[in-house]
């Protein structure tokens, strides 16, 4: 199998417990896998791994079949793996192109000596990301403040695309949103699976994830307990797996 | 049968107007334009191009010290010890002069050496609270805190006490206090100096235009300004103050940056110091009552900075150390009693606020 981003048999403790125990999984280019479990189950730290967050004390994380070492976020960013967590990290006093293109702008040469912001470009790019993914926000030049909740998804979606993720890890993408705009939020993310990106989704919401995913992976204590395809499996039967009382067939 | 609706019920309030947001965004600004034209009839010889002049010459140390804070401000952080850090490089340049000039060093040369030694000294308080603030993650208030007691210590250190340093080129206060173009109507012009055939007790014949204060104003206005709005460092110091967690995993170097951000500030702080030397001709300790950092965090905020961070502008913080300027030569010459300014300073200070809390997307 050619996974675009895989973990064999990763394992995370911190001090006597063990949040992540030996987690074999792995995700294909174009292809949507839930995480789903109980609080505490381990979902969070298992992508903190993968997006370079943790070290993983024992087992591999390899990309596109090469195994790597993530020693920092930063390693994991210029792998083209791109994690939006709940908090989706915007600087709200910033606008839109700045965010999508904060830590790495744009500058162009100006007097010959001087290094300046080249905004033009930024929002020019900015625009045709957002294009690409059917994403409405009227003004580049507004700030993230005087966005809404979805457009604010949409803007940290779009800055992960914009430097070509190969891989993104999205951390309860429709918590905090009302239902229209998790619609819209689900839209895009089926739409970047045509584009041939591998994502992972931790969600709580059973119906975003039956909606979005091909795959469900259910983790228990720690545990890859079941992995399921969504046209094979039902939300009773996932539900059980999730609390312990489906027998657990591998 | 349903009740009509209040015609305010659908009309958008004030402060959404087009005007409301012109209004809110440069009140400072109407603010400052209001309180000269009342000046110019309650204050005689207020309106007039030299005591513009004069305004923002004495203001140099303020401008100084209000782009400094301005930079901290945006990050979400404060610089207290900017006042102290200013005594310390105007000693210690002085000191420096003095003692070189006790060996018989030239004079070009000594002045060069203080002037380094003043420039140079004041990185080390930034850097160590920079240090503190991203590494130990000391707020910002308790490490600029500690540089404030410190730095005062050693400049009565260096200046014996509470003596000013004396003894200097007397050079110095001609370059810190000269102007670029001398007119003696009908007779002459000259420029850098004043003709000779008039001496000093006669200088004030002479129309004296542009200060040399100005033309390191408007360097460090224009580097500064360019540094904050277009530059990669700039954006970045916004993101910081903005939203920290965003900056961190936006692979800013947060730690570095802020830093960087502190020794900035200290940096003008030192200049401002070595200006002051060069203004006054001797090196001068900060007393206590000057509160530089205090009027410097108020011009900033008047000018529309935020102390949560992530706003703030340089031409704004201008307008504010111009407000705050204007306010003191005004009352002055209007002859109203002295500590009237403290309270308008406060109600001031209140009344920006209020303003950013009126007004959360502006600036």
């Amino acid at each position: 199998m050619g996974y675009i981003i895989e973990t064999r048999g990763i394992t995370k403790r911190f001090g006597g417990l063990t949040a992540v125990d030996n987690v074999s999984m792995g995700v294909n280019a174009g292809e949507v896998v839930a995480i789903l479990g109980d609080n505490g189950a381990g979902k969070s730290t298992l992508i903190k791994m993968i997006s370079g967050v943790h070290k993983p004390d024992e087992g591999t994380i390899l990309l596109d079949g090469k195994p790597m070492k993530l020693e920092s976020p930063m390693d994991a960013l210029a792998n083209g793996i791109e994690t939006i967590y709940q908090d989706l990290a915007l600087a709200e006093n910033l606008n839109v192109s700045s965010n999508i293109f904060l830590g790495r702008e744009k500058t162009k040469r100006s007097l010959g000596v001087l290094n300046v912001l080249d905004h033009e470009y930024m929002q020019k790019e900015s625009r045709s990301v957002l294009d690409r993914l059917e994403i409405e926000i009227p003004s580049l030049k507004n700030t993230i403040r005087t966005l809404s909740g979805g457009q604010r998804q949409a803007v940290a979606i779009s800055r992960s695309i914009y430097w070509q993720a190969k891989v993104l890890i999205m951390d309860e993408p429709t918590a905090a949103l009302g239902i229209a705009e998790q619609k819209k939020v689900l839209d895009l993310v089926k739409s970047l699976k045509t584009q041939g990106i591998g994502i992972i989704i931790i969600s709580h919401q059973m119906y975003d994830v039956f909606e979005v995913a091909d795959r469900i992976i259910v983790m228990r204590r720690g545990q890859n307990v079941a992995t399921r395809m969504v046209s094979e499996t039902t939300a009773d039967e996932i539900v059980g797996l999730i609390v312990g009382s489906e027998t657990v067939k591998r | 049968m349903p009740r009509p609706l209040m015609p305010h019920d659908t009309s958008t309030p004030f402060v959404q107007t087009n005007t409301g947001k012109l209004l809110g965004r440069h009140w400072a600004l109407f603010f400052l334009l209001g309180m000269m034209v009342i000046f110019a009839f309650t204050g005689p010889g207020f309106f007039e191009v030299v005591n513009f002049q004069n305004i923002i010459h004495l203001a140099t140390i303020s401008i100084l010290l209000a782009v400094a804070e301005t930079f901290v401000i945006i990050t979400g952080g404060i610089d207290l010890s900017v006042g102290f850090v200013m005594g310390l490089s105007s000693t210690l340049a002085a000191r420096i002069m003095v003692t070189l000039g006790s060996t018989g060093m030239g004079e070009p040369l000594l002045i060069v050496l203080g002037t380094l030694a003043g420039l140079l000294v004041a990185f080390i308080p930034g850097f160590i609270s920079g240090t503190l603030v991203a590494r130990f993650k000391v707020p910002p208030f308790i490490a600029t805190l500690g540089m404030w007691g410190i730095c005062n210590g050693i400049t009565l250190h260096l200046c014996d006490g509470f003596l000013p340093i004396a003894g200097l080129p007397s050079v110095l206060p001609r370059l810190g206090n000269g102007y670029l173009f001398y007119i003696h109507k009908g007779q002459s012009f000259t420029l850098f100096k004043k003709p000779d055939y008039i001496p000093d007790e006669r200088v004030r014949e002479l129309i004296r235009l542009v200060p040399f204060s100005f033309i390191l104003i408007g360097a460090v206005v224009l580097v500064f300004w360019f540094i904050l709005h277009k530059s990669r460092f700039g954006q970045h110091t916004y993101a910081i103050g903005g939203n920290l967690d965003a900056a961190i995993r936006a692979g800013i170097d947060v730690d570095r940056h802020l830093v960087k951000i502190y020794m900035l500030s200290s940096f003008l702080a030192g200049l401002a110091g070595v200006f002051n030397v060069f203004q006054t001709g001797i090196g001068n300790y900060t007393t206590f009552s000057s509160m530089y950092e205090l009027f410097a965090v108020a011009a900033v905020v008047i000018g529309g900075a935020s102390l949560l961070g992530g706003k703030g502008r340089i031409v704004g913080s201008m307008v504010g150390v111009l407000v705050l300027a204007v306010l003191k030569n005004g009352l002055a010459i209007s002859g109203v009693q002295p500590f009237v300014r403290y309270i308008a300073v406060g109600v001031l200070l209140t009344f920006a606020v209020i303003i950013d809390q009126l007004f959360p997307d502006l600036f």
